[in-house]
């Protein structure tokens, strides 16, 4: 059976983890590898790493994070932030990723897309989706496009695509971006809401239905858990992955735990196993 | 639709030492116990050969990436890994003598362990793209996946499987049904002989995706991408090669 997945997500700066961590018993809870065979151990079903460095100079250490997560991490990883050519993600791949993911570089330059899922096949390909919602959408109650400024929509959409970290819009709506990454060779999206993303109040429920039913390839949820059902509910309006950074760091809840709560919803999910075992 | 430009699963790796070695990492520590068997990862230029090599190592062998004749020929057991199309695959094994050499230490009695496109490689034959002869260590062809209406190719990500019963391959390592693996495949094993069947996954049908025919051995899963109970998979067989 195909299971759906929960994906710890770390941001990365010059080498180091950035968002805060609670962790106990690591040597370096800075350490973005340490962290994520510590995740792999717990029962994440895949990692992403995003570089968040603003400095270009700081930007060699991506490859070098490749390099020591595929000697260390015994799951699938996603590695993200400044890839702007087929160069820049062939490095991190040959490094050990099995994924990369794209953002601004592919709103610049959609044929990028492309030009990655010929040379490394669709699957290594990940589009990044920073959306923030127009006036009148929320990410809970309900609400329908009817309810919304003709003028306010973006190509039609009530949710437009931002870049440069979440600074510059792009005049992109988000589903009929995400249809036409997907038709240009991008094998998973990875959908963040702006307006969820920090508040531990819950996914955009709206936009990951919206993206999950127009695109035929998986779409991970991001921007907003806070809670175990906020995983449950994502994966319920058609994600086939919930990721979250702060509740795992802070050890509010464990991956077992959110596994174990997804089960009890009816969603089929790899089971956690202790390693002791 | 551009999952068909989608190739079996890639990835490689170069690195460090492992993580802290207080890690609560039983599979390391029931592996320090015994014997670590020295296993090669047949090096034919292709697939995730570092990421299987650090993944033998967690396991508890001492294992190398080579195509070395001499190497391969004092090894405990072989690993036959490979991503991407199963003609190239083929052709390059064929081109680099190691087609042979593979099958004169099984001749011997040497375990292997294919993994993957080096799961598929065993067989006899493939359907991808016009076709083409395997090793047929294994009797049966490869063939397209056939999922349900509405799932997709290639098929990726985990997937649970089912032991068939009574099994006595190294690579159950006590695993129970429903023990899930990282799946990315577009093309499956459809062995000839039943009992050649060690485990099926579920993708819309049911499809092979663990395979033993007495040493050699065979995983369409990535057991070097499956976390705890991937690693179990492997020190399954690094036990077997060890006896």
């Amino acid at each position: 059976m195909h299971l759906k997945r929960v994906i710890p997500c770390l941001d990365v700066d010059a080498g180091r983890v950035v968002k805060g961590t609670n962790f106990v018993g690591l040597r370096d809870a800075g350490d973005p590898v340490e962290l994520a065979a510590r995740y792999d151990a717990e029962g994440a079903d895949e990692l992403v790493f995003l570089d968040i460095t603003a400095t270009s100079d700081g930007r060699g250490t991506i490859v070098d994070l490749a390099r020591r997560a595929a000697d260390e991490v015994f799951v699938p990883f996603t590695i993200g932030g400044g890839i702007r050519t087929v160069e820049d993600a062939q490095a991190v791949l040959d490094a050990g990723a099995d994924k990369v993911a794209v953002n601004s570089a592919a709103v610049a330059r959609p044929e990028l897309l492309t030009e990655m899922a010929d040379r490394f096949g669709s699957q290594c390909v990940v589009m990044a989706i920073d959306a923030k919602g127009v006036p009148g959408t929320t990410r809970g109650a309900a609400w329908s496009v009817g309810d919304l400024r003709e003028e306010d929509l973006v190509e039609g959409d009530p949710w437009e695509v931002f870049v440069a970290g979440g600074r510059k819009p792009t005049g992109r709506g988000a589903v009929a971006w995400a249809r036409e990454a997907v038709e240009r060779g991008a094998g998973e999206i990875l959908l963040t809401s702006m307006d969820g993303d920090g508040t531990t109040s819950g996914y955009d429920l709206p936009l990951t239905r919206a993206i999950a039913e127009a695109v035929p390839v998986p779409v991970i949820a991001s921007g907003g858990a806070g809670t175990l059902d906020h995983l449950v509910e994502a994966l319920e309006a058609g994600a086939d992955a919930a990721l979250a950074a702060s509740i795992f760091h802070f050890r509010t809840f464990s991956i077992a735990e959110a596994k174990e709560r997804i089960a009890a919803a009816g969603i089929g999910v790899r089971p956690y196993r202790d390693p002791a075992i | 639709m551009s999952a068909a430009r989608a190739q079996d699963h890639d990835t490689t790796g170069t690195g460090t030492a492992p993580a802290g070695a207080e890690d609560p990492d039983v599979v390391a520590a029931e592996a320090a116990d015994g014997p670590r068997p020295r296993l090669v990862v047949v090096d034919y230029g292709v697939g995730n050969r570092r990421s299987v090599e650090k993944a033998l190592e967690r396991a508890g062998a001492d294992a190398v990436v080579t195509d070395d004749r001499a190497t391969i020929a004092a090894a405990d057991g072989l690993v036959l890994c490979g991503v991407g199309a199963f003609l190239e695959g083929a052709r390059r094994l064929r081109e680099s003598g190691l087609d042979e050499v593979v099958k004169d230490r099984v001749a011997d009695g040497t375990p292997l362990l294919g993994v993957c496109l080096g799961m598929q490689l065993l067989f006899d034959r493939s359907d991808e793209r016009g076709g083409a002869a395997g090793l047929g260590l294994l009797p049966g062809p490869v063939q397209g996946l056939t999922p349900a209406l509405g799932l997709k190719l290639p098929h990726i990500g985990w997937n649970s499987v089912t032991w068939s019963e009574g099994t006595r391959s190294p690579l159950r390592a006590g695993l129970p049904d429903g023990a899930a693996f990282y799946h990315v495949h577009s093309f499956v094993a459809r062995p000839e002989d039943p009992a050649d069947v060690v485990a099926r996954g579920d993708y819309g049908s049911p499809f092979v995706t663990a395979v033993s025919r007495g040493r050699v051995h065979g995983a369409q899963f990535h057991p070097e991408k499956s976390s705890t109970d991937g690693l179990r998979v492997l020190r399954g067989f690094a036990v077997a090669c060890t006896r």
